[in-house]
Formats: structure tokens, sequence, C-alpha cells
């Protein structure tokens, strides 16, 4: 071996002694890349942690306290009675339940808006890819334009629709809006994972003799819970956090859990009650925050997932 | 005579992409057919057109007797082998293989004797309650192979079946699908891009490109008489050697001057006058040493390259100033510089007019 190969090979050890490459080379922990990498990380945690520090602080402590200023403190003698009045007693408007009737309204919206938009979004998806027919393509970019349009812009419209279809202001009217403004994302969705499951799969099922509803359900849907569990969190909160279609479709007895935070922050009478309102937002987020938590692998398995192919 | 699968005028297009025109081919009950071609030259198409999952623009498709051209495919009589294997992921070997049978609402034991029935021919049966996914390559292929099995059709048409293999299954496989033709005598079609797998299992080749069917023979007519440039250039590996040149009479003139006497050559019709052709010698077709004796044309020759392939030698030569490539017994010590007289076997080379390309 000639004199460079060796100097190439090897490090100068600590002890000052040429030590000879072999086996894993050593990486240092303390290298200027990876010192970068940590700050950014650590900064942009705090930043994004440290609302999230002062809503949970501030909704144990009193009002007293609060009035005193310090709203980075910790509370001197932490007490739930602000949770437990934004969930039961707080007033929202004329009704003094807290946030517990809407939190059941949330649920009664959301669970069906989830199902149905996906359930319709899943079967959309699947025969664009696979049941191409007459200006598919030309529905499927209709539907992809209709995610660009601004819904302020449909507000009025859809108002006197469901008002014609005699069913403004009740639950089946948030729910049919909801599952048609999910429509256009949920089915680029499904559509792009179904293209990329094998062909000769489907081929295969119709040689088998197979139908529409048959390979649906028993060849595609089960090879696509990566995708459902997608589908499945933006819905969840992107109904949860709804508020607009929500304030407008609803009507005031079936109000979602925001629309009925937003009353008790935002109402007029009395003296803002920092420590509940702090406790209201908290569990309203509490679904959403669950969610992502529990599924947050699946989530980003089934983004990578769906996003393949086009 | 009864036709098993017949295709008659057939034609696909893809917007104005013509993929197949006016294609007919008629295939005899139990023959085993290989569309055979590069990618892209319309036999997978084909196929899928037989198979009833594409829809044709033109033409009929006959199965049986019947007209199928409208008809779906489980209503064809078919069962298809695709290179992918195919299986449906979530379900054991057993329900891959009765999945058709079920759909169809055939009663448990029926299901039962058919999958018992394949599982045994394939020799799949310890693999019964497996998924998919713990098979490996070869299992995998066998199960589908079986899913086509159990649907006891007249016709198989398998969609490069072996190439996601490698070479020793490959080889192991295409023996096995030989003997299943041999055992089930079904009408088999075949698709494929590797010519081993063509000319070892086919009765008749259909050798594709462009989606014309550019010749359809037994194996040995492919290899020896091939009807085109395009087909005597595809078939054979190495490749057949192509001299430019000129024909009159009984003599092929090279472009560098050489003088070939082609007397020996079987013309499809001898032409008249002076023809502007490809002369097409295979590396077996020029000999070295004694066996060159007596051959219509000898030449002395330098090896320029020598490859070695164990059981026989490939050697790389000048003749008439073009690179030609011949096969020898690996016994003859070759060593690059060599001089050598090497002969052609004219009578079983192929002549080509070097304008329509066509055999002479």
């Amino acid at each position: 071996m000639s004199q460079t190969a060796t100097m190439a090979g090897s490090a100068p050890a600590t002890s000052g002694e040429v030590v000879e490459a072999r086996g894993p080379r050593p990486k240092p922990f303390f290298t200027p890349r990876k010192i970068v990498i940590y700050s950014v990380l650590f900064f942009f945690s705090l930043y994004y942690l440290f609302p999230l520090y002062v809503m949970v602080v501030t909704s144990l402590k009193t009002m007293p306290e609060i009035r005193f200023g310090n709203i980075f403190a910790l509370p001197q003698a932490p007490n739930f009675d602000a949770w437990v009045k934004a969930w039961s007693s707080a007033c929202t408007g004329l009704n003094c339940q807290g946030l517990s009737p809407g939190f059941w309204n949330s649920v009664k919206i959301t669970i069906p808006s989830t199902i149905v938009s996906i359930f319709i979004a899943a079967v959309n998806g699947y025969a664009l890819i696979n049941w191409r027919f007459k200006g598919s393509e030309i529905f499927f970019a209709i539907l992809i334009f209709g995610s660009f349009i601004p819904y302020q812009v449909m507000l009025y419209p859809l108002v006197m629709i469901t008002r014609e279809m005699k069913i403004f202001g009740t639950l089946q009217a948030v729910i049919l809006i909801h599952t048609v403004f999910g429509m256009p994302i949920l089915t680029l969705l499904f559509r792009n994972y179904f293209a990329s499951l094998p062909q000769e799969l489907f081929k295969a099922a119709r040689v088998d003799g197979a139908g529409f509803w048959r390979i649906f359900f028993e060849i595609m849907l089960p090879m696509s819970l990566p995708i459902f569990v997608v589908a499945l969190i933006l819905q969840i909160t992107g109904i949860w956090n709804d508020f607009l279609f929500g304030v407008v479709f609803a009507g005031t007895q079936n109000a979602p859990m925001t629309v009925q935070l937003n009353n008790i922050v935002n109402s007029a009478q009395g003296t803002p009650e920092y420590n509940v309102n702090m406790a209201a937002t908290v569990l309203t987020g509490l679904v959403p925050l669950a969610v992502y938590f529990i599924s947050g692998k699946w989530f980003v398995r089934g983004i990578a997932a769906g996003a393949v192919k086009g | 005579m009864q036709h098993s699968v017949s295709i008659k005028d057939l034609s696909l297009n893809f917007g104005n992409v013509k993929v197949l025109e006016h294609l007919n081919l008629d295939i005899a009950q139990g023959e085993f057919i290989v569309l055979l071609g590069p990618s892209g030259c319309g036999k997978s198409t084909l196929l899928n057109c037989i198979a009833g999952l594409l829809e044709v623009s033109d033409g009929q498709i006959f199965i049986g007797g019947k007209n199928v051209t409208w008809l779906e495919p489980k209503d064809r009589g078919i069962g298809m082998v695709f290179q992918s294997y195919a299986l449906y992921p979530q379900m054991s070997v057993e329900r891959n293989l009765s999945f058709g049978l079920r759909v169809s609402g055939m009663p448990k034991d029926e299901i039962a004797r058919r999958v018992a029935r394949a599982a045994e021919i394939l020799q799949i049966q310890p693999l019964l309650n497996r998924k998919p996914a713990n098979l490996s390559g070869g299992q995998r292929q066998r199960v589908a192979i079986g899913r086509a099995l159990v649907r006891d059709v007249d016709v198989f048409l398998f969609d490069e079946p072996l190439s996601n293999l490698d070479a020793k299954l490959r080889s192991d496989l295409r023996v096995e699908i030989k003997r299943l033709h041999q055992r089930l005598k079904n009408t088999m079609i075949y698709v494929t891009h590797d010519q081993i797998e063509a000319l070892t299992l086919a009765d008749r080749i259909a050798i594709m490109k462009n989606g014309v069917i550019q010749q359809l023979a037994d194996p040995h007519t492919i290899y020896n008489k091939p009807t085109n440039l395009y087909v005597a250039g595809f078939i054979g590996s190495p490749s057949m050697n192509f001299i430019n040149g000129a024909v009159d009479g009984g003599t092929f003139t090279a472009a560098d001057g050489t003088k070939i006497p082609v007397g020996a050559y079987d013309f499809v019709a001898s032409p008249a006058g002076s023809l502007k052709a490809v002369l097409g010698v295979r590396p077996e077709h020029i000999l070295l040493g004694d066996a060159a004796q007596g051959m219509p044309f000898i030449t002395a020759a330098e090896i320029e390259i020598v490859e070695p392939m164990g059981s026989e030698t490939l050697a790389w030569t000048k003749v008439a100033g073009v690179p030609v490539t011949f096969r020898c017994s690996s016994d003859i010590p070759l060593a690059v510089g060599d001089k050598v007289n090497v002969g052609f076997d004219i009578a079983r080379g192929s002549l080509f007019n070097a304008e329509t390309e066509n055999r002479l």
C-alpha cells in the first residue's frame, strides 16, 4: 500500500497515534450540522408549545390570580373549577349548560359526515381509476376544480338549496354540506391511492367474474386501510374544527362545539372569565389533538402511500 | 375445422394511436401459441382484448366457435395468469383459488373438489392456508396458474408469467408449464418478450411488431427461415450476422467487393437481375477449420474477441469488412489474433431484399 492510501484510511486518535480505519466510521454527536438542526427544532417546538402552555396554565388559575397579570407564571393553587364550569355551566348566549351540548352536537355531525363522505369518495376514486367511463377525466377535473373555489362564494346558493330541500337548520343539512365539501380532496386521495394499487389485481378479479361492488368490497377495501386512516383524520379534524358551516346550516339547537365556544368566549355580558375561556378552548381542541396523537404514524404512512401516483 | 380461438380483422386504437390494425389469427384446439415481440408491440394488448379486459375498436373475437366480442371476461371461457401474479393479498391461497368459483355461486363441495385438483396438479397443497405475502415468487406464480386452472376453461392466457422470476426458477417453471399443457391439452396463448420461452414452449410463434404479426410459424421455421429482416434479427442470441451487398444470380457481392456464391441458397423466388440484398448467417452456421471444408464460401479471418460460454465459445472476427460472430465448440483452443479459416453454410443462411426487408 502506498503512503497516500494509508493517510486517507486513517484518522489521528486522541493520543496522537494513528488508528487504522475499521468498522463503522465514528459519528461524533456535536457536529455543527447537528447543533444547528437541534437548535432550530428546539426553538420551533417552544414557539408552538408556548401558547398551549399559557392556555393550560391560565385555565388552572383563579380569576384574581389571572388579573394579577403574570400569564407565564405557574398557578399558585391549581384547580379544575374553570374546566367544570366550561363543560357544564358556562353560558352560551341564553343557555347555561356549558359546552357539553355542543360536544354532543359535534359528535352527531362529525360521525355521519365522516362516514358518508369517506364512503362516497372511496367509491368515486375507485370508479374513476378502474371503471373509466367516457368523460371520467373531465369529471375528475371538475371535481378538483371544486376544491379551489372559496366556500364563501357557494354559501348563499347552498343556503337556498337546503331551504328548498326543507332541511335548512337541521343536522341533515350540515352533514350534507360537509359531505359535499369533503368530496374533492377525498376523491383525489382515494383515486391516487387506487391508482397505486396494481391494475392486474383488478383485471384478475374481473376475469374471476367479480362485479363493481364485489371488487370494491372484497378486493380494494381490504387493501386500503392506510388511506382510510388518512381520510378519517382529515375528515374528523376538519369537520370538528369547522365553524362556518356549523353556524350557517346547523341551526341554533344543533350548533357544534366550535360555535358554542365562540358564544362563550365572545359573550358580551359580565366580565370575561379567562380561565373558563381557556378551559373551553382546550376542551374543544381535545378531539383533533387526540386523533393526531393516536394516528400520527398511520397518517404519515398513508399520505406517502396516496401521493405516489397521479 | 373448428378453431379454438379466432381473431378476425381486429383493430384497437387508443385515441389516435393505432395499437392493433386488422389483425387476424386462428388458433387450433389445444395449440400453444406464443405472442413474441419487444415491449410496446401490442402483444399484451392483444391478449387483453382476447380476455375481454379491453374493448376492441373493430373486428371480432371467437372462442370455441362463439362470438365473444361483446361478452364479459368471465363469460368467455378463459383463465388468465398475470406477470405480477395479481394474487389477492388479503386472501389465503385457498380463497384466492376459489374466489372466482365463489363469485359464480358454485356449490361448496364442487369448489373444494376443484381446488383440491388444482392444488394436486400444481403441488401447492401445503400452501393452501398461507397468505400470498408468505410465498416465494415461484409459489405465487403457481397459485396464479391454479386460479386459472380451477375455472376449468378451454383457453389459458398467460401475460409474461415468468418475467418477474429469476433465471433458475424461470427455466423450472417453463418446463412445468409445458408439462401442464401436455397434461391438460388446453389451448394456451402466451405472451412474452423472451425468445427462449417462445422457442421452447410454442407450437407456433407469432412475432409481433407495431401491432402487426410479422410471422406466424412453428419455432423451427421461425428460427431457420425468418420471413423478414426484423424476425431474423429478433430471434437468436447472439443474433444473426448481416452482410449488406447485392445479389445477382448465384453470387452475392458484399459492400466491400467480396464475392460470396449463394447458389446453394433456396430462393423463395429467384430475383431477376441485380438486387440490393442482405445476407444473414447465424453464428452456428459459420464453421471453423476442417468443418469449413466443402462450404460454398471459405475465407481467412483473424479472431478479435473470444467469449468462452462454458459449453461453447463465441468468437468475433471480420468477414467482408463487417464484424461477424460465430459459435464453436469450447474444445477448440482459440486466442485473439489467431488466423483461421471460416466457412459459411449458405444453404442454411437467409437472404433479404434490402428495400422491402422481405426474404428472397
